[in-house]
């Protein structure tokens, strides 16, 4: 039998605007995957320690305070420190298109940002990790 | 309404009607004649009639403006004597910046201040706090100290204009140093006008900032309560806000129970500590969120204001008028705005402001087209100043007291929410009242419900949305963003180490040591805050004594 697909959400930060994250964490546990919420204000060491402890897939980042250029690449600059080189970094957020580019090349697989349709993440995330059994 | 006979005569040609009705083909609309709901699951008819508010006392349930039950308005002449307050949140970057952003607002006409601190300062951290990294300067302006806030209101007579500080946990911190500021200019406290948003229960709830655990969290309130109406009567203690709640997802009967809801916690809270209803329940101010639906929104105002004069008036026996009239701050509602296309965005909020005067608010704040994508420009932000400009001086919307009001519709409305709002009011008595249920989960999990039902009807189509789910175009807008400097925190670090060197430490020590003994004890908390501001202790460090004192509120985290 397939494994389940691990996902964690997570906010980073200060910003304590948590609908989406809640809404995606519900989206993807009915999409049949296992779902972890940090909760909000966490710091990047503590996201990058659960998302290691709990052995997850994907790490989904929400932030719409404008901290995602110092907060997201600590994220996973953390994770490839502790060995986690495979594991799929997204985000979400009030965040530009123009910072797109900067955080691709810092590690975020993609960026999905307001009123992107929760089936085209869930299909992100499907088709990006397959989980080997 | 109409005599007896008039009424059976109506009830016979709306049954002719409805037969008529009934044979018509559905419309395209994708809303069956029969079956429609507002986003609170009201059901909506496709007509309304006088059978509707057959049941409608007009005395009882709406009587004339500016008086009990202010359904019609607070005041008696309403936007024909004044026009709300128009007030736009602002705040971003430095104090200079800000203070030059508040200059230019007042010379487009602006006449209230509302200030946005950033996420560190809304904590209760210092600028140079490590967790303040990527934060500073970004959803508000940075404020570590009465340094800042010199600079901040720097050529801003305090005496002339109100203020508005949205700002909850540290509000006794932020208010301290307003007064310690205005007294250095010469003015008193009770020159002072203006607001503190110090609502920390929808923090819990929705909004997250809080702080410290509920219970010094509610202490502290009253403490402001009992400094203010004895030292401020012009300043509202308090906003107790739906705004965020709904944000976050809840409906708009949602927002109306839980809101005053909060609003009796504050109330009984205050009376436990001693305080007389009427010394200070006139100062309580609310928040409200104009959303999408604009005739809902439009009885939601007027629902609530009938049910606060009826909670204090019967719950909590106010002998005052003025502690029974609901005053209400609105800003349209953020989580509406798109992303694409975001141009249209502007219409939106046009909308939403309209609801909000045909609902009687007391100030408006109309958000930017571009708040989906960033802070806003310059542009943006006089774009939506105008739209209440429009709105107050050319749509004649505001030349009658509230005009929709005896509509069949809008008031069957008005009630429907009222009897909805009442059901769950009922049930955060049962469990305890608004802390209870909030330390239970029970409205956290009722607005997370709300919003993936309301995001799983955009999902599904059933909930059109312009530009997102239907109408889309792929054209990529190519808008001028405001972009904070990134190397804030570092020049925050310095400015904040500089200011720091100059203090004379003895005072600081010993202004918080003050401080630290009266959150211990029960001695109002204001005066000694006022006095550590006023040698230049820092948020951080008034924050830091009422943490190591009062501890930090760390909830589970649910979906």
């Amino acid at each position: 039998m397939e494994q389940k697909i691990r996902v964690l959400v997570a906010k980073p930060g200060l910003d304590g605007h948590d609908r989406g994250a809640k809404v995606l964490a519900r989206a993807f546990m009915d999409a049949g995957m296992e779902v972890i919420y940090t909760g909000i204000r966490r710091t990047p060491e503590q996201i990058a320690e659960v998302a290691v402890q709990e052995d997850v897939d994907v790490v989904a980042l929400s932030c719409l305070s404008g901290a995602h250029n110092t907060l997201f690449p600590r994220v996973v600059d953390l994770l490839r420190q502790k060995g986690a080189n495979d594991m799929l970094v997204m985000g979400g957020g009030v965040i530009p298109e123009e910072d797109v580019p900067f955080l691709k090349e810092h590690g975020i697989s993609e960026v999905f940002g307001p009123g992107t349709p929760l089936a085209t993440i869930v299909e992100y995330i499907k088709t990006h990790v397959t989980r080997e059994a | 309404m109409d005599d007896r006979e008039s009424l059976e005569r109506l009830k016979a040609a709306k049954l002719r009607w409805q037969q008529h009705v009934d044979k018509v083909p559905e419309g395209k609309t994708g809303k069956a004649y029969s079956d429609c709901a507002t986003s609170s699951g009201i059901d909506v008819s496709l007509l309304y009639t006088p059978e509707d508010v057959e049941e409608m006392d007009y005395m009882h349930d709406l009587g004339f403006p500016g008086e009990y039950p202010y359904t019609r308005g607070y005041q008696a002449t309403m936007y024909r004597g004044r026009l709300w307050t128009m007030r736009q949140y602002a705040g971003f970057a430095t104090v200079e910046e800000s203070n030059r952003r508040y200059k230019y607002l007042l010379n487009q006409g602006q006449t209230g201040l509302s200030i946005a601190f950033d996420l560190p300062t809304q904590l209760g951290m210092d600028a140079d706090h490590p967790l303040s990294e990527g934060e500073v300067g970004k959803v508000g302006v940075s404020v570590s100290s009465l340094a800042d806030l010199e600079v901040l209101f720097d050529g801003i007579p305090l005496d002339q204009v109100s203020t508005s500080m949205t700002i909850n946990a540290p509000a006794a911190v932020l208010l301290a140093m307003y007064i310690a500021l205005a007294r250095r200019r010469g003015i008193s406290a009770d020159k002072l006008n203006g607001t503190i948003q110090n609502d920390i229960l929808k923090e819990y709830s929705a909004r997250g900032t809080y702080i410290y655990p509920p219970a010094p969290s509610m202490r502290i309130i009253n403490d402001i309560f009992a400094y203010c109406s004895r030292e401020m009567p012009n300043w509202n203690t308090i906003s107790i806000s739906g705004y965020h709640m709904r944000e976050a997802g809840c409906t708009a009967v949602q927002e109306v129970a839980f809101t005053l809801a909060d609003g009796i916690a504050y109330v009984d809270a205050a009376i436990k500590a001693g305080l007389d209803i009427d010394s200070f329940a006139s100062r309580l101010s609310f928040f409200f969120n104009a959303h999408n639906n604009l005739l809902e929104e439009v009885a939601k105002f007027r629902a609530a204001r009938r049910m606060w004069a009826r909670i204090m008036k019967d719950r909590f026996h106010a002998q005052n008028p003025k502690s029974m009239m609901l005053r209400f701050h609105t800003q349209t509602a953020g989580c509406t705005l798109t992303s694409q296309q975001p141009d249209n965005n502007v219409v939106r909020v046009t909308l939403q402001a309209l609801a909000a005067v045909l609902g009687g608010t007391q100030s408006l704040h109309t958000n930017s087209r571009d708040e989906a994508l960033s802070l806003p420009t310059e542009d943006s932000v006089r774009i939506a100043l105008r739209t209440q400009q429009i709105i107050g001086y050319e749509s004649g919307v505001t030349d009658t007291v509230d005009p929709l009001g005896g509509s069949y519709f809008v008031e069957s409305m008005t009630n429907r929410i009222e009897e909805e709002a009442w059901k769950y009011i009922a049930r955060i008595d049962d469990l305890g009242g608004a802390v209870k249920a909030i330390e239970r989960g029970f409205i956290q999990q009722e607005i997370q419900n709300s919003s993936y039902q309301y995001q799983m009807e955009i999902e599904s189509g059933k909930k059109v949305i312009v530009g997102v789910n239907k109408f889309q175009a792929h054209d990529k807008p190519a808008m001028n963003l405001t972009r904070i400097d990134p190397t804030l925190y570092e020049k925050r670090h310095e400015e904040l180490a500089a200011m720091k060197a100059r203090r004379d430490m003895a005072k600081v020590e010993a202004a918080l040591a003050r401080v630290r003994a009266a959150a211990g004890g029960d001695e109002n908390l204001m005066p000694a805050i006022i006095e550590a501001v006023d040698v230049y202790a820092t948020l951080g460090e008034v924050c830091d004594v009422l943490r190591s004192v009062f501890g930090e509120y760390r909830p589970d985290a649910s979906f």
